[in-house]
């Protein structure tokens, strides 16, 4: 669990980040969503302690973040950022090997550990370990930027617009893994984005911040259904609203009984996603069908307009 | 329409034509200070050789002007190099009267000409080649040995700058040591200073303006007045602090020349060392500070091998300028082989002259090959492909 405090950042003059106070749940998701400029960054970076707060109070798991040396703290959280920042003149296990080293891990278990998490972001760990970072793909350096995060294996996770430099088709493959290897480990996860549309897709919860004050910290569907102010809902975007609640919820939340001429539909897919088959193929229900293929029932354009209309 | 020549090979092809036929292949003179004889390729060796050199040279000549293989190129040039060098030692035996311990034979400009033409040969060649940072040292190492050999073969100890050497083969390689003392203390001691300097300025901002600019206005001061400049100040030090004459200190001499390169040696230094760090990406070094690395981990483990090659460019610039700069120490008597340029100006000897100049300019090239190749290494190791 992370308490955030009234945690106020200024430099000199400039307030940066204004009295916010919010408590991420063990093993969720939060997103810390705003404009540039907002104090979302210089926020998060306060956890970790690369920017030392002005006033108030972190606490990880009830531990004031102050109570250990900076570093010792940092070695504990892991962290990636936008352009994955890994180092250029090290090889992709040794850049994964980065934190175990420092925590002075034997190398048994160091090489362990980077095959492990290699072999789980689908890189070789033969093929990929001895090779440099600009040898690898966009993709794969975001990968082995969020290996190397894991590597010490950390309860708490920041991650600054780690997605940023990819492309939306890997992009959301990332997502995807990131969402994965969230469940497998519980680690909790503190993800800064401009992009609402990432926040809505990665978060349990979800922070909007304007001018370094906390606007609005509540579930994705109640940022979308009542967003806090007026700034909230230029945020969520006016027109898109109505998908971004349909592609919280999943197809099988949604089908009904019945059935459909056509091609199947899987039930993990995102209302959205059905919705937009729906009426990009013009029909007015599809059959859906589990993961073991059998039919589950149907979805219908109808149905899923009642969804995506605002929540009571 | 395509033309049939090599752009470089019209040029290589026209300094051979001239410097074969037209110009003078070695000077004979009565003693070493009398103005000499010039000597034609075929007036300077036995009749048979004389000829067989013209064609050697009239035939790679050809070879560079013609679009040829490279191997071709590359052959042809080895060889015109190998006959010059070893023909110009039969020379100098052949026109040196029988006896006669006061003449003085030399390579005249034709000759030079020659091996300056045939050199650009080789070097277009092997920068064709893009040899790699080892295989060019080894290049380096191969005609350091071919030259070594020829030297110590003694089939040049009739040309007159080995005749200078052999009166001061004593005092040759004693200024020789003194010199590379000179050159390479002053480097070391430059970058003990310039690199925490250097990182001290990339640290401080504030401080970065002010060293860059001082060591730039150093770096403006004539060689001549710094030496000038310094006497006073290290006169002082040698009779005010104890011990400081023991140690060599003087206003004069090997003092004030190393002072002098040194301080020549600190703005390179210090200049790259803040531009490498500079260009250390940022979100490397947030990475690594995010991570949990302390200061010194940064800087050792992230900061300081990406600066490396950088760095390594600066202690290149500082090496190859101060092999040559050490020459002016002779000067205030600090020595090197610059004692026997300013001699052999003094004596309107250019023998001796050379005697001091051509070590010099061998091994700041030697120095730049070996720092070119290092930092070649240095920076591609890590964007080699390693084998997957």
């Amino acid at each position: 669990m992370i308490e955030i405090e009234g945690i106020t950042k200024r430099y000199d003059a400039t307030t940066v980040v204004d009295d916010v106070s919010m408590v991420i749940e063990p093993r969720t998701i939060a997103v810390i969503v705003g404009t540039s400029g907002s104090g979302k960054t210089t926020l998060l970076r306060m956890i970790n302690r690369l920017v030392e707060p002005t006033a108030g109070v972190i606490r990880l798991d009830g531990a004031d973040n102050r109570s250990l040396p900076g570093y010792e703290l940092r070695r504990s959280i892991g962290y990636t950022i936008q352009g994955h920042g890994l180092f250029p003149h090290r090889t992709v296990a040794q850049n994964i090997a980065t934190v175990p080293v420092l925590l002075g891990w034997d190398a048994a278990r160091t090489k362990r550990r980077v095959d492990e998490l290699m072999t789980l972001y689908q890189l070789d760990p033969q093929a990929f370990g001895p090779r440099y970072p600009h040898e690898l793909s966009g993709g794969q350096q975001q990968r082995v930027g969020v290996a190397r995060a894991l590597a010490a294996e950390p309860n708490v996770l920041l991650m600054d617009e780690p997605f940023g430099a990819l492309d939306p088709i890997i992009r959301n493959k990332a997502q995807e893994d990131l969402r994965a290897i969230q469940k497998r480990f519980g680690t909790t996860i503190i993800l800064v984005t401009h992009d609402m549309e990432e926040a809505v897709r990665m978060g349990d919860k979800i922070a909007v911040m304007d001018a370094g004050k906390l606007v609005q910290y509540a579930r994705p569907a109640e940022i979308l259904a009542k967003p806090a102010s007026a700034f909230v809902e230029t945020l969520v975007g006016a027109s898109e609203k109505p998908f971004r609640l349909l592609s919280l919820g999943r197809v099988r939340d949604a089908v009904e009984t019945g059935t459909a001429e056509g091609e199947a539909i899987p039930a993990d897919v995102s209302q959205r996603d059905a919705l937009a088959e729906l009426l990009w193929s013009g029909r007015p229900a599809l059959p859906v069908t589990g993961a073991d293929g059998k039919p589950l029932g149907r979805v219908t354009v109808d149905g899923l307009v009642k969804r995506a209309a605002r929540p009571a | 329409m395509t033309t049939r020549f090599d752009k470089l090979g019209v040029i290589i092809a026209a300094i051979v034509a001239y410097a074969a036929f037209a110009a003078p292949f070695a000077t004979l003179r009565a003693n070493r200070i009398v103005p000499g004889e010039a000597r034609s390729i075929l007036e300077a060796l036995p009749p048979t050789l004389g000829p067989l050199l013209l064609a050697v040279v009239v035939v790679a000549a050809v070879v560079a002007l013609l679009k040829t293989p490279l191997a071709l190129r590359l052959a042809a040039s080895v060889v015109a190099l190998a006959a010059l060098a070893l023909l110009i030692g039969v020379a100098g035996s052949f026109l040196t009267p029988e006896g006669n311990s006061f003449a003085r034979i030399s390579p005249a400009s034709g000759f030079w000409l020659l091996i300056f033409a045939f050199t650009l040969l080789l070097a277009d060649g092997l920068t064709r080649l893009n040899l790699s940072p080892s295989a060019r040292i080894g290049v380096l190492v191969v005609a350091a040995a071919a030259i070594g050999l020829l030297l110590v073969s003694g089939s040049w100890n009739s040309l007159s700058i080995l005749k200078e050497y052999a009166n001061r083969a004593d005092s040759f390689w004693a200024e020789g040591s003194k010199h590379v003392t000179l050159a390479l203390g002053s480097l070391a001691a430059a970058v003990l200073v310039g690199l925490p300097l250097g990182i001290l300025c990339h640290r401080v901002e504030k401080l970065r303006a002010g060293v860059l600019n001082a060591l730039n206005i150093i770096q403006t001061i004539p060689s001549i007045a710094l030496f000038g400049l310094l006497i006073a100040p290290l006169g002082w030090v040698a009779t005010h602090v104890p011990g400081a004459a023991s140690l060599g200190i003087r206003g004069i001499g090997t003092a004030p020349a190393f002072v002098a390169l040194f301080l020549y040696s600190l703005l390179p230094v210090v200049a790259n060392t803040v531009v490498g760090l500079a260009g250390v990406p940022r979100a490397a070094n947030d990475a690594a500070r995010g991570m949990g690395m302390t200061e010194r981990q940064r800087l050792f483990g992230v900061e300081f091998p990406l600066a490396f090659p950088v760095i390594l460019t600066g202690i290149r610039i500082v090496l190859v300028q101060n092999i040559g700069l050490a020459t002016i120490a002779a000067l205030i008597g600090g020595g090197g082989f610059g004692v026997f340029v300013f001699q052999g100006v003094g004596q309107t000897a250019m023998d001796l002259v050379l005697l001091g100049a051509v070590p010099t300019v061998a091994m700041a090239f030697t120095a730049a090959i070996i720092l070119d190749a290092l930092i070649e290494m240095t920076s591609t190791r890590r964007r080699e492909a390693q084998p997957a």
